[in-house]
């Protein structure tokens, strides 16, 4: 129960936090990025905000042997630069620069009970979908080759 | 135009922090919507639990915003048309997928950790950002 309960606070945070912050508004994240055009910095004190306060609080918690509910810290392991992070990294900033719509910031748009952001967020969540069936056929292949 | 608001982004810019902090404490795990998000689609996770009520949460708390301070208190606007939102959010999608994460997973957490791997994808996924709406504002004269 406390796990559950944490992390819904967690997420409670995380939202208030989006709007507050204007994430959560699509036309204010375009603007952050038209530097040619209508230029809105705000973006800039949210991800530094948003930085400053994760890299204090995680240097603290990550020299603890363990998290308060699990055995140990899920961080990810992967150190190399890879071709799939390049090129999803520059794919996912095409469909964020037409959208203004990230991740981050679509999920709590729903609950202001926007339809843009329920055909976003229903698309996005296809298209990850998408993604794994093509990462499991491209290695399917792969492995079939080597065979 | 939106409104220059340094210190509203500020303050919930800190937030975000405080939401990816306390998932690092009691859950030991990177608050990357993305990732998060990913273990709820089939093949469900087993640890979906703990993932739906943070999803739960962060689409509550703007409903709880807007409810008791009125729709004026969280400004929105999507300028763009439908069939965009379908191909922006496919791509997206399927792009945060090979990336392994998204603005807050890369940008927020992983920068916080100076994961080598987050630092790449972000200025990536920035520069690629700038350089999109560069081209649909300015050179494609926007929606």
């Amino acid at each position: 129960m406390a796990r559950i309960l944490s992390a819904l606070i967690a997420g409670l945070i995380l939202g208030a936090g989006i709007a507050i912050s204007g994430m959560i508004n699509p036309a204010k994240v375009l603007n952050f990025f038209d530097f040619a055009g209508t230029w809105d910095p705000s973006l800039a004190f949210v991800m530094g905000g948003a930085l400053v306060v994760t890299a204090m609080g995680y240097s603290f918690i990550l020299k603890r042997p363990a998290p308060l509910f699990d055995k140990t810290f899920h961080l990810p392991t992967a150190r190399k630069l890879d071709l799939p992070l390049v090129a999803g990294s520059a794919v996912f900033g095409i469909g964020w620069g037409i959208t203004g719509f990230c991740p981050g910031g679509a999920v709590p748009a729903l609950g202001l009970g926007e339809m843009s952001a329920v055909i976003f967020v229903g698309s996005m969540l296809a298209g990850i979908v998408l993604a794994r069936f093509i990462r499991r056929s491209v290695t399917t292949r792969m492995q079939s080759r080597i065979a | 135009m939106t409104e220059f608001t340094p210190l509203a982004s500020l303050l919930g810019g800190a937030m975000i922090g405080l939401a990816a902090i306390l998932l690092m404490a009691f859950h030991g795990r990177i608050a990357g919507m993305t990732g998060i998000l990913s273990g709820l689609l089939p093949p469900l996770s087993n640890d979906w639990a703990w993932r739906a009520a943070f999803i739960a949460g962060a689409i509550v708390a703007p409903a709880l915003i807007i409810i008791v301070a009125g729709a004026s208190a969280v400004p929105f606007e999507s300028p763009v048309p439908t069939p965009w939102l379908i191909i922006g959010g496919l791509i997206v999608g399927i792009g945060v997928h090979f990336a392994g994460g998204c603005t807050s997973g890369h940008g927020v957490c992983g920068l916080a950790r100076l994961s080598p791997r987050s630092i790449a994808a972000t200025l990536i996924f920035m520069a690629s950002t700038a350089l999109t709406v560069f081209v649909v504002r300015h050179l494609l004269g926007g929606f």
